[in-house]
């Protein structure tokens, strides 16, 4: 099928990148592969950078994932950056000048972390999307008497104030301007779960506000609300959402607000040649309304990577229908989800359990059951898997 | 094939079980349980369950 000239050429060399080299060579493709991507290391997964890895419980070394066999022979542009492309003639143009041509190109740049736009000192403040970014981390949170503020009671910002009491923070307290955690993607009810739960294990809240500013020289002190007050803090971190890596996009007249927009085969911009994988794809789901959105869920990049060589090695599957599965580990207890909780937060019951203890929670639009999120131990996400095979069969959601 | 699982690292997330139910099993405790010698012919959805595990805790050997 490749002459043996031909090139895919993949931008973004983590996880959804390594994928698709593998899913490409699963679905057949024999020609040369090229995977560019500005981080020094190899593919490494991330969740364990907020959990396991942060806690010191596992070592930076065993992040790395094993690639396939069958991409031994791939070429790794590692610490090089895609600065520009031009889809029309098939070429992407690298950070040393040079340019790539390719027969196939896979976007797979992900996301990067959006930093607060406010007055006051960088040092102290941090992010966590790479390992260096939680290698830097854990040097200042493993400081005795360290008081951390984390910005963002999202999934990232909940699963590191959980790290930080477990690694015997003297003040961990988590800001949102939302009244409940993670209450976007979960709903109330489990966003008063969480906060109890966060609560009893000692994290402190301050919800409902926002952040007016940083206070400090040279360094973080502080952490100012909109309200005047400061909170006290030698460790920040902001986990307030993050940004497409896009840029290299630009020019082309691609949709490119918040990701890159693809059609239901994970095409961009209606060419057979150019397809979009991982966090930084805006794709329709058949499975639902078919309205695009972006899903920074594990299961993505590798969902993703399996329709996307595909499409790029010549195949029409069925339209990209995936069922997000989603986890979070915080403290003693671990999130699970399967489906879409988010197109079911107008009726919300609990299925099993009681919320003041291991709960099961069901999301339903028009009465049919779209989502489910167990909150607990393992009994409980084993009562979720249960309904794996139910959200998995039902026909599509119109909307 | 020869399928090993490092059991420090599983926290019996069972998404392996979805990928290859012939090969990898939750017990009645939730633990677990696994073929470490399954046919080759079941290459396919182990390394799918590799694939899919969050701690990438499934090793193939040929
Ligand atoms: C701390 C943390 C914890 C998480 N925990 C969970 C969890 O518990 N459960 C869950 O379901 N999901 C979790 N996730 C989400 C999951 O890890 C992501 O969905 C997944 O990593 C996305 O992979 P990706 O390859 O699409 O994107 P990324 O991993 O972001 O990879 C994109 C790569 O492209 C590189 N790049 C960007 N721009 C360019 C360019 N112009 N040229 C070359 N290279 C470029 C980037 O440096 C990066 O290496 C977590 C994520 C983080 C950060
Ligand atoms: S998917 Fe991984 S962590 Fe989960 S049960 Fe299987 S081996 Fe263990």
């Amino acid at each position: 099928m490749a002459p043996t000239s031909a090139r895919v050429v993949v931008a973004g060399a983590s996880m959804a990148g390594l994928r698709a080299a593998e899913q490409l060579r699963a679905a057949g493709w024999t020609g040369a592969i090229t995977l560019v991507g500005d981080e020094p290391h190899m593919p490494y997964n991330r969740p364990p950078l907020s959990k396991e890895v942060l806690a010191g419980k596992a070592p930076f070394e065993s992040l790395a994932f094993r690639p396939r066999a069958s991409v031994a022979d791939v070429e790794w542009r590692l610490g090089t950056r895609v600065v520009a492309s031009r889809l029309a003639e098939r070429t992407v143009v690298l950070d040393d000048g040079s340019e790539l041509s390719y027969d196939g190109l896979v976007a797979a740049t992900g996301m990067r972390p959006r930093r607060l736009r406010c007055p006051g000192p960088l040092a102290g403040r941090h992010t966590v999307r790479t390992l260096a970014d939680a290698q830097g981390l854990r040097a200042e949170l493993t400081r005795p008497g360290a008081r951390v503020v984390v910005v963002g009671a999202g999934f990232i910002g909940c699963e590191v104030a959980a790290t930080a009491v477990g690694l015997g923070a003297a003040e961990v307290t988590v800001v949102d301007p939302l009244p409940l955690p993670m209450v976007g993607p979960l709903g109330e009810l489990l966003g008063r779960a969480l906060l109890a739960r966060h609560k009893e294990r000692g994290v402190r809240f301050a919800l409902g506000t926002g952040v007016a500013g940083f206070a400090g020289e040279d360094r973080v002190t502080g952490v100012i609300l909109d309200d005047g007050t400061v909170l006290p803090a030698d460790v920040v971190v902001e986990s307030v959402g993050s940004l497409a890596n896009t840029e290299w996009l630009g020019g082309n007249g691609l949709d490119l607000t918040d990701g890159v927009l693809t059609d239901e085969q994970l095409r961009v911009g209606g060419r057979p040649d150019v397809v979009a994988v991982g966090d930084v794809a805006r794709f329709p789901n058949a499975r639902y309304d078919g309205v695009p959105r972006r899903v920074e869920h594990w299961c993505i990049p590798t969902d993703t990577a399996k329709h996307a060589a595909k499409v790029l090695t010549g195949a029409e599957p069925a339209p990209f229908a995936p069922l997000p599965t989603f986890w979070s580990d915080q403290h003693d207890f671990r999130l699970q989800s399967f489906g879409a909780p988010a197109l079911g937060m107008d009726d919300v019951r609990v299925l099993e359990g009681d919320p003041a203890g291991d709960v099961l929670v069901g999301y339903h639009h028009d009465d049919r059951l779209v989502g489910v999120v167990a909150l607990g131990g393992p009994a409980i996400a084993s009562a979720a898997a249960r309904h794996r095979a139910d959200l998995l069969k039902q026909p599509a959601l119109t909307a | 094939m020869k399928v090993v699982v490092d059991m420090n690292k599983c926290q019996d997330h069972g998404q392996c079980v979805f990928a290859a139910p012939e090969v990898f099993q939750l017990d009645a405790n939730g633990r677990l349980a696994y073929v470490s010698d399954p046919d080759d012919a079941l290459l396919d959805e182990v390394e799918e369950a590799a694939d899919v595990c969050p701690l990438q805790a499934i090793r193939i050997e040929a």
